[in-house]
């Protein structure tokens, strides 16, 4: 239970992050300070928060444009990732990347790849290193469910099967790409069996459910970490926010206001919350001690954003060969 | 210094072997890595050295598999790419664009990616028009990137083993034709430069840059206008991105004439490159035009009957340079006739004997 309350913490303060950021993007009479495309993800958080409590420091991730909560919950410096939004030279990769290439080496986030599907096969790599090398750690890439559509996530999960990996593909399906739902650019089918066509172990679960989360990933971790190959686990979910920028987008009309609704009534932070709260694991008075824990944490780093050197032109130069 | 007389496939080969040796890290990727072709023999009887684990056998998925390679030399790895035909490099230009290139980098430093890419150039035997492109301007465009043009044997192999010991991504692209050039390669472990250009004739009256199978042809035509007393700085460029030009600068302090040859198209090719900089760097020591010699603005087809007069060769070279010197038209004709008898006997579409070497 102790677990459950771990993820509650982080998926909260992922989601007071995302909403920090989105809050202070555009400030009416202000200048704007953080000046690169933003994809949050707010609604979205639950998965990254239990899926980063099963790995180790050791154990290598990659995520895509959106990567703010897998970089968070495996343990990226939020000052840093902050200073990276801000353009500043503290930044987690001095502001040469911004917020669709949210790195943190040394805690395991590898990279982060906006072009679609494009880090999938660099984990698959990092795990052909780890089976040459006989090291127990494991690798994963998250993506978005478009993934599905690019040749490349075909080519890597029929290498990482052929070769029993030790890799997980996490599939977050939100069902938009941009603004274009998943009717529109796949077959009505079951996701699972994408990974089945490649003889790879596969699960779904509802993104909004700790519990199911957590049953799911235990199996797919623990099947990929003891020997048992790559896994495919796809994760039912929801974009609260536009594809790129702070703001809800309901007015444009290419999603009902319904099934924005639906969604956000079924959050899984929310569902979490009155869990602890009716297991006696939180109160409500520890609950908002927790939350002004974290918005004091979250003014300081941004604070640390602000605050920090922009990098020099003559620094664009640099690191173009090792 | 013990040597052996090889081609420059079997040169690139022993380079390979050599590397896995020095380095276990050192992994290979190809389709039909252990097939009895064994990427036209340059990655043959390799197993001993490299053991299965380090020998991996590609599927046909050429962008997933650089991916890969990309991951694993992001974790350490030092990956060699091959590649039966340039074009196929083009299905994993996404990962090496935007992935090996870039994420040292975007990483501020944190990730090196030290992968070989190598890539065969085809021609003749009517490859046609997506079995014979060079397409070296195209990876030459992206920093990031190293791109070679290796041509001998023994260069070829010292440069083999520099870029996997790179820690950076490098594409070399090999010409199918010059796998058949021979020449003394040296034993063990050898390395090349990866900056410069080879200065392969010394002379003062032309600067001639070429690059892959074309530096054969330049090589004909120099021995030609030798013999009408005139000498040429013969440069093979091997390296064109980063692309340094110094010594060619140097040379055209001295000839002030230049000429380029590329082995791909003319418009766009680095020869434009070239020449657009020593025109902005070396303006006033020109004495003539430069000229810039390459592929015409189409796709190359596959017949033999298209290709009389398509392919840059060493009469072209000869009677440009010839006639910018104003070297008399009769003269000019017995060069060239000379030139044209040497592979009188040989189809256009297979390498003439004689540019096999030795070198």
């Amino acid at each position: 239970m102790n677990n459950l309350l771990k993820i509650y913490k982080d998926s909260l303060r992922i989601r007071k992050v995302e909403q920090a950021i989105s809050d202070n993007y555009q400030v009416q009479g202000q200048p704007q300070l953080m000046r690169c495309p933003i994809h949050l993800s707010i609604g979205q958080e639950l998965l990254a928060a239990v899926f980063c409590s099963m790995l180790t420091v050791q154990d290598k991730l990659f995520s895509t444009h959106r990567c703010h909560a897998h970089y968070l919950a495996k343990g990226g410096s939020l000052e840093r990732m902050l200073a990276e939004i801000h353009g500043r030279a503290t930044g987690c990769i001095g502001g040469r990347g911004g917020s669709m290439h949210l790195t943190d080496v040394k805690v395991g986030m590898i990279a982060s790849v906006p072009i679609v599907a494009s880090a999938i096969p660099l984990a698959v790599g990092s795990a052909l290193t780890s089976l040459i090398d006989k090291q127990s750690d494991i690798s994963s890439a998250i993506f978005g469910e478009a993934c599905l559509e690019e040749g490349v996530t075909h080519e890597s999960m029929n290498f990482a099967s052929l070769k029993k990996l030790p890799v997980i593909f996490v599939c977050e399906n939100n069902m938009y790409s941009v603004y274009t739902n998943i009717s529109e650019r796949q077959p009505n089918r079951d996701l699972t069996l994408i990974g089945k066509a490649h003889d790879i172990q596969s699960f779904r679960c509802d993104g909004n459910s700790s519990d199911e989360l957590i049953d799911t990933f235990q199996e797919a971790v623990s099947m990929t970490r003891n020997g048992g190959g790559p896994t495919f686990v796809v994760v039912d979910t929801y974009r609260w926010l536009e594809h790129c920028g702070p703001s809800y987008d309901n007015h444009l009309g290419y999603r009902s206001e319904v099934e924005f609704l639906k969604w956000q009534k079924k959050d899984g932070l929310e569902q979490l919350l009155q869990k602890l709260i009716s297991s006696n694991i939180l109160t409500i008075e520890n609950q908002f001690l927790l939350e002004a824990e974290i918005n004091h944490e979250i003014a300081k780093a941004f604070e640390f954003a602000v605050n920090s050197p922009m990098p020099k032109p003559a620094d664009a130069s640099t690191h173009i060969y090792a | 210094m013990t040597t052996k007389l090889i081609s420059t496939g079997m040169a690139i080969r022993d380079g390979i072997a050599e590397a896995g040796k020095h380095n276990n890290d050192v992994i290979l990727f190809a389709e039909g890595l252990n097939d009895p072709a064994a990427v036209y023999g340059t990655t043959k009887n390799l197993a001993e050295i490299y053991g299965s684990d380090r020998m991996i056998e590609m599927p046909i998925s050429e962008n997933g598999l650089c991916g890969v390679a990309i991951g694993a030399a992001m974790m350490g790895k030092r990956p060699v790419i091959s590649l039966h035909r340039v074009e196929f490099a083009l299905l994993a230009v996404e990962q090496i664009f935007n992935n090996a290139a870039k994420l040292h980098y975007i990483s501020n430093g944190q990730h090196r990616v030290p992968l070989v890419i190598r890539a065969i150039i085809g021609r003749g035997w009517g490859q046609g028009p997506e079995h014979s492109q060079s397409l070296e301007t195209l990876f030459s465009y992206i920093p990031g990137l190293k791109v070679l043009m290796p041509t001998f044997p023994n260069d070829a192999k010292g440069m083999i083993i520099s870029a996997i010991e790179d820690e950076n991504p490098v594409i070399i692209l090999e010409h199918r034709w010059c796998h058949y050039i021979t020449g003394e390669v040296e034993d063990g472990y050898i390395k090349s430069d990866l900056i410069h250009p080879a200065k392969i004739k010394d002379g003062n009256d032309f600067t001639l840059v070429a690059s892959s199978f074309m530096v054969i042809e330049a090589m004909q035509a120099c021995d030609q206008l030798h013999k009408l007393g005139i000498s040429i700085d013969l440069f093979d460029l091997r390296v064109l991105r980063p692309l340094n030009l110094g010594t060619i600068m140097d040379s055209i302090g001295k000839t002030g004439r230049l000429m380029t040859v590329d082995i791909g198209f003319k418009t766009l090719g680095i020869g434009a490159e070239i020449v657009s900089e020593v025109v902005a760097t070396k303006f006033t020591d020109l004495k003539s035009a430069p000229i810039r010699l390459g592929l015409p603005d189409h796709p190359l087809p596959s017949s033999v009957g298209y290709i009389d007069g398509l392919y840059v060769d060493s009469v072209k070279i000869f009677k440009s340079i010839a006639e910018t010197l104003g070297i008399a038209q009769s003269k000019i004709s017995v060069g060239i006739a000379s030139l044209r008898e040497r592979r009188a006997k040989v189809p256009l579409d297979i390498p003439d004997p004689s540019f096999k070497g030795p070198f």
